[in-house]
């Protein structure tokens, strides 16, 4: 029976194949007699030689790492491709645009000076434009992102942990929180917050349109990650090893720390890899409905805004951002299934 | 199945009520003036008055909130401006009109987007899902994951206002998107809407998929399933009878969720299109300083996300009994 059942997951498993001594025997108790640079493996390592062989992943981890890098080193890359992300070339330079502000050269203004074309009517860089979009949208997203992770795991572990009448508390907010309308109410209730901080007459700082759009999109972001991770906690709180750390007299402290958040890592790293690309769209369509990021601010979102206004006569500049939206998501959803196999090779999609 | 229903609509009934409660509060309380942000863009003086006036800014908020549930229940009179009928959501001072009854104009809209749709990516989402779970590994399966992973990522911005260009600007193989009642030209309805359908639906049927994909794949591995299997149950039967059986549930669970979200308002794709639905009317209410009309779309669409939320609940007990004695 044994025997059946070695061989069936030798069979099953693509890994043993290639490299006879890696994670397939690790995994078997009895098998002492490991080479030596197997047998100390912690987990992450298993994961992380079990990742570097799944070559989409790579690719996708490949693609994410040079969107971030874009974003970061923008400055950079205006410096040396000579233009920045504001000025109005079209209307200060003649003879780019026509008269109803169309770039004249076909596909949008594409040139070797303009690589992306010229944005209509304001005449802006596409390609500038693009790469500093990646860094306010990356940005928003990325804050969501950790708040959201923080706030999930803090309120899920809780809820988890402690349970009782904090856990069907927490439950109804969540429910509460899952039952909100959150596009609607974010688009209805931005002007809310504004029209309490700023005075009516003057304009909305950048900076605070950004910390709002975080913490609205933060704001209904927690309560699925929360509940996921409650449901988590619920199980292992059964598990013998919390039961013989409590049975020692762990604090509660040490309990969370040293015994449930080791083995939360794992949902929380693969949630977290696929809420950032959902954190990028959603603050791209809440710009795209106009209460994302203003005018002067370069954002994708904004982008498909204008370019909704214009695509009868120029698709291009509609293109651009979308691809490479386009790219981006499918990236970091590739990346975040390869997260999953690479941490939990029993899981099959 | 009667104290199970029961149950269930009236834990939503009070889900629907703190929601209302919430929004109104954070509505009415936070601002400084909310007659200001109900009068709208250009804000006439004796508008402003009006609604201070209608409003009852002068009251407590919980007198306020009242009145204003009450009105849900029997109506309301507003003061210079009439008397605003049972389900009275409140009153825009910006379209001199009960907000119901512009709702119940745009909510057609909505609906017809909203369905048409979700008949498409149902049937669509669980018959792919089927059809590459039976034939896992092969190239329909691997078409199906690649096609399911693109409709995941790409945006509707993107990808409607692309078919937009293609197909109505370019080759006119659609007619432009608009709604034309149905009563009034079933044809015209159809065509209308036929390009919002095809869009809204390459994006959700991806989901459905996969969802049918997986759960599909670990049913047949079930005993029940090798049972009726060895029984010598024709492959069709124990397709259908017990494995989609199984599958059922989850999928009604997303259909439920993504059936809420879009009627509450499929705001992307209503303001890609054009259409003038209830996700548009949100929009356009904030563009032009509407606080009545804004918190009656909240609160609508918080009602059609819990609605959903209770069928979906009811569902779950036809289909699996034990679900009814939990």
């Amino acid at each position: 029976m044994a025997r059946n059942f070695r061989i069936s997951y030798v069979l099953r498993d693509p890994d043993h194949m290639t490299t006879p001594t890696s994670t397939a025997i690790t995994t078997d108790a009895t098998s002492v007699t490991e080479t030596q640079d197997t047998a100390g493996r912690s987990p992450g390592r298993l994961m992380w030689t079990r990742f570097r062989r799944d070559r989409v992943g790579v690719t996708s981890a490949v693609i994410v790492i040079f969107f971030f890098l874009v974003a970061i080193f923008a400055p950079v890359i205006s410096w040396l491709y000579g233009k920045d992300p504001y000025t109005l070339y079209g209307q200060d330079i003649p003879g780019l645009l026509n008269d109803y502000g169309y770039p004249i050269l076909p596909n949008g203004g594409i040139s070797s000076e303009y690589w992306f074309g010229l944005e209509p009517s304001l005449g802006r860089d596409v390609f500038m434009q693009l790469v500093y979009g990646i860094r306010t949208s990356l940005g928003i997203a990325l804050a969501a992102t950790l708040i959201i992770t923080a706030l999930g795991i803090v309120i899920g572990i809780v809820a988890g942990y402690i349970g009782g009448r904090t856990d069907y508390f927490i439950g109804r907010i969540i429910d509460l929180t899952l039952s909100f309308p959150s596009t609607i109410f974010i688009i209805a209730f931005t002007p809310v917050v504004e029209s309490l901080l700023v005075p009516p007459d003057e304009e909305t700082p950048i900076w605070l349109r950004a910390v709002s759009l975080t913490i609205m999109l933060s704001a209904f972001g927690w309560a699925g990650l929360a509940r996921l991770l409650r449901g988590y906690v619920l199980s292992l709180r059964e598990r013998e090893f919390v039961e013989a750390a409590k049975v020692t007299g762990a604090s509660p402290a040490r309990i969370v720390f040293k015994e449930l958040l080791p083995n939360l890592w794992t949902p929380i790293l693969i949630q977290s890899t696929l809420l950032l690309p959902a954190m990028v769209t959603a603050e791209a369509g809440l710009s795209f409905l106009g209460v994302g990021m203003g005018e002067l601010v370069p954002d994708w979102g904004r982008m498909f805004l204008r370019a909704t206004q214009v695509y009868q006569n120029d698709i291009t500049y509609l293109i651009f951002p979308g691809v490479a939206l386009l790219i981006f998501v499918i990236a970091f959803n590739l990346l975040g299934d390869s997260v999953r196999d690479a941490f939990d090779p029993k899981i099959k999609r | 199945m009667l104290r199970f229903l029961i149950r269930r609509v009236l834990g939503a009934a009070v889900i629907l009520l703190v929601i209302s409660a919430v929004t109104f509060f954070l509505f009415y309380a936070i601002p400084a003036d909310p007659a200001r942000l109900a009068c709208g863009k250009v804000c006439p003086p004796e508008t402003l008055e009006q609604a201070r006036r209608n409003l009852g800014i002068d009251q407590p908020l919980l007198v306020q909130f009242v009145s204003w549930l009450s009105g849900i229940f029997v109506g309301r009179d507003y003061e210079g401006l009439g008397h605003c009928p049972a389900p009275c959501l409140g009153f825009s001072f910006v379209n001199k009109a009960p907000v119901f009854e512009t709702i119940m104009d745009r909510m057609p809209v909505t609906i017809a987007l909203t369905l048409g749709a979700a008949v498409i990516f149902l049937i669509f989402g669980v018959a792919t899902g089927i059809v590459a779970a039976l034939r896992q590994g092969k190239p329909l399966d691997k078409v199906a994951s690649v096609a399911s992973l693109i409709g995941a990522s790409v945006q509707i911005y993107f990808v409607g206002t692309l078919a937009m260009y293609l197909f109505v600007y370019q080759t006119q193989v659609f007619s432009q998107p608009k709604y034309v009642p149905i009563t009034e030209d079933p044809l015209g309805w159809f065509n209308g809407l036929l390009l919002p359908w095809l869009v809204l639906a390459l994006i959700f049927t991806a989901n459905y998929t996969r969802i049918t994909r997986s759960t599909m794949v670990e049913n047949l591995n079930e005993d029940y399933v090798r049972t009726a299997r060895a029984k010598g149950m024709s492959g069709r039967s124990v397709v259908l009878r017990f494995a989609l059986r199984g599958t059922l549930t989850p999928v009604i669970t997303i259909f439920g969720v993504d059936l809420g979200t879009l009627i509450g308002g499929a705001i992307i794709t209503e303001t890609t299109f054009g259409l003038q639905g209830i996700g548009r009317l949100a929009v356009r209410a904030v563009d032009y300083s509407d606080l009545p009309t804004l918190m009656a779309t909240v609160v609508l669409a918080a009602g059609a996300i819990v609605l959903m939320n209770v069928v979906v609940d009811s569902l779950y007990a036809v289909i699996d009994p034990r679900v009814r004695l939990s």
